[in-house]
């Protein structure tokens, strides 16, 4: 069965990494990517992005799906981007090369061109990381590093039991789903759209009340084992930090000290091919 | 000595209920008891036992009278934390208990609650992973156990705190019969090695007086009706009083007119002294009354040399044929993950077979789509809550017929008609939440059946029932068997609703059909019985200790007098 953005237990050593590692790397990265618009370090992220997606052995089946919904959004973002200020290229670059005009107050430009595929390679800097961060995390291991971090153990459990169960409420979906589709509840691509989100109703309400059951059952069995006892807890499954761990947080750091210094050399935090 | 557990005058009345739901129970149990505690849903029986892990009055908020002391404590101020050092508690729901991402996490989660560090952890994680042998499943998922290796890490989970009590609610009720028994053997190891009291919570008291049980509690509305030892409570009515089954063989044992007396300890049917009961037990035999002919209507559905693998490649189902006759009702049974539920998905069309066909009155259905296929064949699953999508139960059992384009007032003549038939007319303008579980388990039939099916086929229709509502839901489903001519497929691992109210059971185990036979003849069948994880019945005990040379024979008169005397 499909299971979307989930952990998959892999022997990879991104795998065998600490969670926090992954979650500052991660933070890390974010930062950076947002701050820079500097297309040769966007270009240099993507690469070392992808090469850890490949490191980790992501499999196209476990982040499709969230991928082609993510290309969509993107795609709708860039075209608002263009019709909102289609001269934001030239306000940056400071320079206006017309390639050809469209509509009046509408000309494509070079600039503008080139803004919008930085903010593309923004996001593709980002997406495969996400990607990663999610599917080789133990969410267990993920808590007690939040926890480690200073983060309060009642929130990190409550994160690493959301992500237990996202494969347990997906099968259970299939299952209403399929039952409901017996039912005559078409949920497939042949009904339309307006019945589809309709009918979406016959599969939430039963879904949710599955949930809260289970969530009822899960907190008494918690509260039963001593959960919130005590101030602290201690995790059976935390790792301490080894070589690899700090291996990766010295390259990342050492690597965001880089990109921003090399983005904000110049003053400004755009890369201009223009001039 | 001193009892553990102390009940005195105490009385429980939930804050949103107006009648009490404890009435002055007195009770004492001392250390190292095993009591089973039984009754009807309702008579308060989880209730006590919540009193004494501190659930109530401390989650569950309520007015308590008179005293309760555990362990020297009164778990109303120890609270729910002070109390699980001492008192662990195995819930129903094994999946729901298992919090961890794997077993050893989960055998963990008490200590770390602690602050335990993680040395220790590991170390004391090793030991009882031991004591209930699950050293080697340690970096396993919940999803890659069986049930019964989660009953163990469950109760694994709660001894690593050396507790002193153990309270079990409902252990069996999600076990196949074979799981069931090896649980109270492992609780019955476990009590001696680690010398606690255990408190079972259970309607299936044959299978807990596998091993011995010091005494059993009945309980109705609120009030203890009896604490007795089994071999004193088995000679007297209170059971069939209180609606809980009591052992078939002692049943069997009535029919014949034997007066069972506690000197013959009818405990268990491999030691009890027959040889008062023995010659009229033969006697009833051979008057008792032969089954009726077999079915030999038309197929309605086959299943020919069906395979199916997932692709991955790895096989769930192998060259399995069967055939389903017309208004016959069947059983599907084998341990969890046999390939059960695969088959029935196949039926329904959610999958399709890697090989073989599916045919319906003799037409192959491959062609048809899931929506097609559930015109005529219904799929009931195991919770209504899986199934119910609409706030009033008259728009719910009428879903099926809506989305299909069926003009409203005929949907409303078919919905009020099937109503009747489901003994819901009366409740046609309640909202669905108004309903009881068993109640809410016939809207979500209701709403397969208005779609006039052919055939039906329901996963676990009786699954965590109390007798009353088993046989509620059953004898429903036996008169739409009979009335409209429905033929119903179950999915089960209860075997009794296997001999009790099918004709047939089709027994699978690792892929293959096993067999394809009588309830009586399946589970008389030593080789069979070990194959599938299903358990003999106790009456084949009886009558080979009985001297009666056809056991199987004796099973199927049996359950035919019981049929008739239900009508």
């Amino acid at each position: 069965m499909a299971r979307i953005l989930s952990y998959e237990k892999k022997d990879t050593w991104i795998h065998e990494l600490s969670g926090v590692t992954k979650l500052l790397f991660f933070l890390v990265w974010c930062v950076v990517s947002a701050l820079t618009y500097d297309t040769r370090i966007l270009l240099l992220m993507i690469a070392v992005s992808l090469a850890v997606n490949a490191a980790a052995k992501t499999k196209w089946r476990q982040v499709g799906a969230v991928f082609r919904l993510i290309m969509v959004f993107m795609a709708l973002n860039l075209a608002a981007i263009f019709i909102m200020s289609p001269y934001q290229g030239t306000a940056v670059y400071g320079t206006k090369t017309v390639l050809c005009h469209l509509l009046a107050g509408y000309d494509l430009t070079a600039e503008e061109l080139f803004y919008l595929l930085n903010v593309l390679i923004k996001y593709f800097t980002i997406i495969p990381a996400v990607f990663t961060f999610m599917v080789t995390t133990d969410p267990s291991e993920f808590a007690a590093s939040l926890n480690g971090i200073g983060i309060s153990y009642s929130v990190a459990y409550s994160i690493a039991i959301a992500l237990r169960y996202i494969p347990d409420i997906q099968d259970e979906f299939h299952r209403i789903r399929n039952a409901q589709e017996a039912r005559g509840i078409d949920m497939s691509g042949k009904a339309r759209l307006t019945d589809r989100i309709r009918r979406t109703s016959a599969i939430i309400f039963p879904l949710l009340f599955t949930t809260m059951e289970r969530i009822d059952m899960v907190s008494n069995a918690m509260e039963l084992r001593g959960f919130g006892k005590k101030k602290k807890r201690s995790w059976y499954c935390a790792r301490p930090l080894r070589r690899n761990d700090r291996l990766v947080l010295a390259f990342t750091a050492v690597f965001a000290v880089f990109a921003l210094w090399f983005t904000f050399r110049d003053g400004s935090r755009f890369y201009n091919p223009f001039v | 000595m001193k009892p553990i557990i102390e009940f005195k005058k105490y009385s429980f009345r939930y804050r949103s209920q107006t009648e009490p739901t404890l009435r002055d129970i007195d009770l004492a149990i001392y250390p190292g008891e095993k009591i089973l505690i039984a009754g009807p849903s309702g008579c308060g029986k989880s209730t006590l036992v919540h009193c004494i892990n501190a659930l109530i009055p401390c989650s569950f908020h309520g007015e308590t009278s008179g005293t309760l002391t555990v362990c020297g404590e009164d778990p109303a101020r120890a609270g729910v934390f002070g109390m699980s050092r001492q008192v662990g508690t195995v819930l129903q729901d094994t999946d729901g208990q298992f919090i961890g991402l794997t077993v050893a996490e989960d055998l963990a989660f008490a200590p770390e609650n602690d602050a335990v560090p993680q040395a220790e952890l590991r170390r004391r994680v090793a030991e009882i992973a031991d004591v209930v042998s699950v050293s080697k499943l340690l970096s396993h998922a919940p999803g890659e156990l069986s049930g019964g290796q989660k009953q163990r890490v469950s109760l694994g989970g709660v001894m690593v705190d050396d507790v002193r009590v153990l309270l079990f609610d409902e252990p069996l009720a999600n076990l196949d019969p074979a799981t069931g028994k090896k649980t109270i053997a492992l609780i019955d190891t476990v009590m001696r090695q680690r010398d606690v009291t255990a408190i079972i919570v259970e309607h299936r008291l044959e299978d807990v007086l596998y091993r011995d049980v010091d005494r059993i509690v009945v309980m109705s509305e609120g009030r203890i009706v009896a604490d007795m030892r089994p071999d004193e409570l088995l000679c007297t009515d209170i059971l069939e009083q209180q609606g809980v089954r009591e052992p078939l063989y002692v049943t069997a044992i009535r029919y014949a007119g034997g007066a069972i007396v506690p000197e013959d300890h009818p405990a268990h049917v491999e030691t009890m002294n027959l040889a008062p009961y023995a010659a009229s037990v033969r006697e009833w035999f051979r008057k008792a009354p032969r089954r009726q002919r077999k079915n030999e209507n038309p197929p309605a559905l086959e299943i020919r040399h069906v395979s199916f693998s997932y692709p991955s490649g790895e096989p769930v189902l192998r060259d399995v044929s069967f055939v389903l006759r017309k208004s016959e009702m069947a059983a599907l049974v084998g341990r969890n993950g046999a390939g059960k539920s695969t088959l029935s998905s196949l039926i329904c069309g959610f999958h399709a077979p890697s090989e073989g066909q599916i045919l319906l009155n003799g037409e192959d259905i491959a062609p048809l789509s899931i929506k097609e296929r559930g015109e005529r064949i219904g799929l009931v699953m195991q919770s209504p809550n899986q199934m119910i999508s609409k706030p009033m139960i008259m728009e719910e059992a009428g879903l099926g017929l809506a989305v299909r384009g069926v003009p409203e007032e005929e949907v409303k003549r078919r919905v009020l008609e099937t109503l009747r038939i489901c003994g819901l007319y009366e409740m046609r303008s309640w909202p669905v939440s108004a309903l009881s579980f068993g109640q809410k388990k016939r809207v979500s039939i209701a709403a397969i059946l208005v779609m006039n099916p052919e055939i039906l086929i329901l996963d676990e229709p009786t699954a965590g029932q109390d007798y009353a509502h088993y046989t509620e839901i059953m004898e429903f489903l036996r008169r739409i068997n009979r009335e409209l001519g429905i033929t119903i497929l179950m999915i089960t691992h209860d075997m009794h609703l296997m001999l009790e109210y099918t004709d047939r059971a089709i027994v699978i185990s690792e892929g293959r059909l096993v067999t394809d036979d009588t309830p009586a003849h399946v589970l008389t069948d030593a080789a069979i019985t070990a194959q599938a994880d299903l358990k003999e019945t106790s009456l084949y005990e009886l009558a080979l200790r009985c001297g009666i040379p056809e056991p199987s024979e004796f099973v199927e008169r049996f359950i035919a007098y019981e049929r008739e005397k239900k009508g």
